[in-house]
């Protein structure tokens, strides 16, 4: 107890501890870059143990390809970094790591909105494109690897948009299809809220809460409407009509009552919870949730009652955004080649397939997607596929916490009646041109 | 235990007159603690500051590589924070952060000591009470902003009990509400625990004379325990101000970084740094530890809380007037 005493009276100090950390790190990140430009064809070199820093895997999936290499390689052994789930925290330690250079950290697994990032600051390393078969891979998902057409990551698992529907009410009302429109939707909605069981439900909702989730609702609305965030220049276009009509869908779908109002604090969570207490007609979410809503335990109110789809458009079926993890070598890390082959081995179809037994995340060859085997574990994979098609990456920007966090503030204002969609999408213009610009 | 937490323990001994080589024994002594307090915290202290002059300019060169140079720009971080284009954000943040704590640690207080007025009480299973009432100071911040983040929920226990569709976690008062109700609920116990320690150092004679003179219960409160207990006190308000300025992880966590109507000056601190801009983090940060800084000053100052420990005459004067205005 006396001791409590103490540590509070320096109280002062102990706030300042961590600001400390930052700043020392932040002093040994200020030198100047390495002068060779590009870091193309620098051989990947040595071998010896490595480090995998990666989320933790509940599934035990990833343990087990890593426990498979440590037996076949009892000299290159991977030792398996565990970072927090959160991903701002796996992100900020592994840029920590690299600001002091650090060699403990050697494959990275890189949620793939950092690629860029990482890739721009030099912190992860160019990997031969011949060393995987990336032909046989989903072309978003290489894409979304790759800075400025360089492959920087080896693409690991993916995630797209599903839209989810309640087929069970949709037969219902005599709906035979799953909406590929917004307007479809709509109708669709009208149709069901009409039937007496579906009295108090709500039509649709997407992850609004202010948080990543928002920028990937976004993303998508502006892109199922034929526009995009950036250009192919990078430069940022949500001034176009195109960006205000995906805007005007959700905010009048709050006014009209389409989305309900707690949908403002739903993230990917709180949306799969309303949709499986049967609260929901239409749900847009990750494939995750898929297994919660087929549980046949009792704690899903929708089990059967379900189908899949591709999100809806303005005009057509809509664009999803990727999501997913690439594996990255660290540009500071010792034992490259180790790395390389170790990678190279994690992705290949060969243990995706062996991790499919244990884990629902998608894998990246497209071949899964259509087989028998894997559908059957994972139904909604032709769908997914589907998505993932016309999936866009979201912004590839090196600034991405700061565009993310600049579009999350406009959008969740114009959403939360504060602006007006035209006003909040000239703000982002300038504030997306600001970050951009340098 | 409890007694050591009294700041008021009256001491034995009296101090020793000192000699000549007392000194610089007692400074070969202390050193090594000095060595260790200036590297833990007079060396990040003015290394934060050193930090906050810099500006980091990233540009991107042809091939899309981040060019990066820390420029030296003095105060111009700190101009930034308090006249430039985002100014408006750090004084919602300032505002915020002094909201939170004048309205949380009031309220605290004010629980917490009738947590020890109950918990001084003599009943069977006191020694459970008391363990209980701990239970919410124990539990870690960020566990309890996601167990109030359950409650809170649109279709939470909360929106249940108050039979309403409140949405807490959305911008707005009500989600100032919500932090204010997490951070009573786990702090109240901590005031309480300090306060019952200073009570059970008050003379139970006290409380007798007080008795026979025919004062009333409530009398006794403020004329006896109250008085008595007010170092403690002010010492647990203390601690808890300084705590709740530097408020960050029950607002990050209940309802969520970036919203304005929760967003304290440690949130922007954590904010800036996560997009890289170490300099003006460092700001924030210098700018919270000199605010940290007035209000513990001017709080000692006005009410006179006694950090550095009681002496022991000042505190028998104390006990003595109280029981001279119980008496009368």
């Amino acid at each position: 107890m006396k001791q409590r005493r103490h540590d509070r009276r320096t109280v002062a100090g102990i706030a300042m501890m961590a600001t400390a950390a930052i700043a020392l790190s932040a002093c040994s990140g200020s030198t100047t870059p390495p002068a060779e430009s590009g870091g193309s064809g620098t051989e990947l070199e040595g071998r010896g143990p490595i480090q995998y820093v990666s989320s933790p895997d509940a599934s035990g999936a990833a343990q087990q390809s890593i426990d498979e290499w440590n037996e076949a390689n009892p000299d290159e052994q991977v030792e398996w970094v565990e970072l927090p789930l959160d991903a701002d925290q796996q992100r900020q330690q592994m840029v920590q790591n690299a600001q002091v250079k650090g060699e403990t950290y050697s494959v990275l697994n890189l949620d793939v909105v950092w690629t860029s990032e990482f890739a721009a600051n030099r912190w992860i390393t160019e990997l031969p494109e011949d060393a995987f078969p990336l032909d046989e891979h989903i072309p978003a998902t290489v894409e979304a690897a790759s800075y400025r057409d360089v492959l920087y990551g080896a693409p690991y698992y993916t995630d797209g948009a599903l839209l989810y529907s309640r087929s069970d009410l949709l037969t219902a009302a005599g709906v035979a299809e799953a909406p590929q429109t917004w307007d479809e939707m709509q109708a669709a909605c009208d149709a069901v809220l009409a039937l007496p069981e579906a009295e108090g439900m709500s039509c649709y909702a997407g992850q609004f809460d202010k948080n990543e989730g928002l920028t990937v609702n976004f993303s998508e609305a502006v892109g199922s409407a034929g526009g995009s965030l950036f250009d192919d220049e990078g430069k940022p276009t949500v001034d176009t009509p195109e960006a205000l009509t995906a805007l005007n869908f959700l905010v009048d779908g709050f006014e009209s009552g389409m989305i309900p109002k707690n949908a403002i604090t739903f993230q990917e969570e709180q949306g799969r919870q309303a949709f499986q207490d049967g609260n929901l007609v239409f749900l847009r979410n990750w494939p995750y949730v898929y297994a919660s809503f087929s549980a046949t335990d009792g704690t899903s109110g929708v089990e059967g009652k379900f189908g899949v789809s591709a999100i809806p458009g303005e005009s057509g079926p809509g664009v999803s955004t990727i999501g997913g993890r690439n594996l990255a070598i660290s540009a500071f890390a010792e034992n490259k080649a180790t790395a390389l082959d170790f990678i190279t081995f994690f992705t290949s179809e060969e243990q995706e397939e062996k991790r499919l037994e244990l884990s629902s995340r998608a894998p990246v060859f497209s071949s899964f997607f259509t087989d028998e085997a894997a559908t059957e574990k994972l139904p909604y994979l032709p769908t997914l596929l589907e998505s993932l098609e016309n999936a866009q990456p979201r912004p590839r920007v090196v600034a991405y916490g700061e565009t993310t966090a600049a579009i999350q503030d406009e959008i969740y204002a114009a959403l939360t009646g504060e602006k007006s969609p035209e006003d909040a999408l000239a703000d982002l213009q300038d504030a997306l041109t600001e970050i951009t610009s340098d | 235990m409890t007694s050591s937490l009294s700041v008021d323990a009256p001491r034995t001994g009296t101090p020793r007159p000192k000699g000549k080589g007392e000194g610089s024994m007692a400074t070969a002594l202390l050193s090594p603690t000095f060595i260790v307090l200036a590297l833990v915290i007079a060396y990040p202290l003015l290394s934060a500051v050193y930090q906050s002059m810099f500006s980091s300019q990233s540009g991107l060169d042809a091939d899309g590589f981040v060019v990066e140079g820390e420029t030296f720009v003095g105060i111009a971080n700190y101009l930034d924070i308090f006249t430039g284009s985002d100014s408006p954000r750090f004084y919602n943040a300032l505002w915020n952060t002094s909201f939170f704590t004048f309205v949380s640690v009031s309220l605290e207080t004010v629980i917490g000591v009738a947590f020890a007025v109950m918990m001084n009480r003599a009943f069977k299973g006191r020694a459970f009470l008391r363990a209980a009432i701990l239970v919410p100071w124990a539990i870690p911040t960020a566990v309890s902003g996601l167990l109030w983040r359950w409650i809170f929920q649109s279709n939470g226990i909360a929106n249940e009990l108050l039979n309403q569709e409140i949405l807490w976690t959305a911008e707005g008062m009500s989600a100032q509400i919500a932090v204010i109700t997490a951070e009573v609920w786990k702090t109240a116990p901590f005031i309480g625990l300090l306060v019952l320690a200073g009570m059970q150092i008050i003379p139970e004679e006290v409380y007798e004379a007080a008795k026979l003179d025919g004062a009333s219960g409530w009398r006794q409160f403020w004329s006896i325990t109250l008085p008595l207990v007010r170092p403690a006190l002010l010492v647990a308000v203390l601690f808890r101000l300084l705590d709740s300025l530097r408020m960050f992880d029950l607002p990050f966590v209940l309802i969520g970084p970036r919203k304005s109507s929760v967003e304290t000056l440690s949130i922007l601190a954590w904010d800036e740094s996560n997009q890289l801009n170490y300099g003006a983090a460092s700001a924030f940060s210098i700018i919270l530890v000199i605010y940290v800084a007035i209000i513990a000053f001017v709080f000692i100052k006005l009410l006179g809380a006694n950090v550095a420990g009681d002496s022991e005459e000042k505190s028998v004067r104390r006990m003595r007037t109280a029981r001279r205005k119980a008496a009368r």
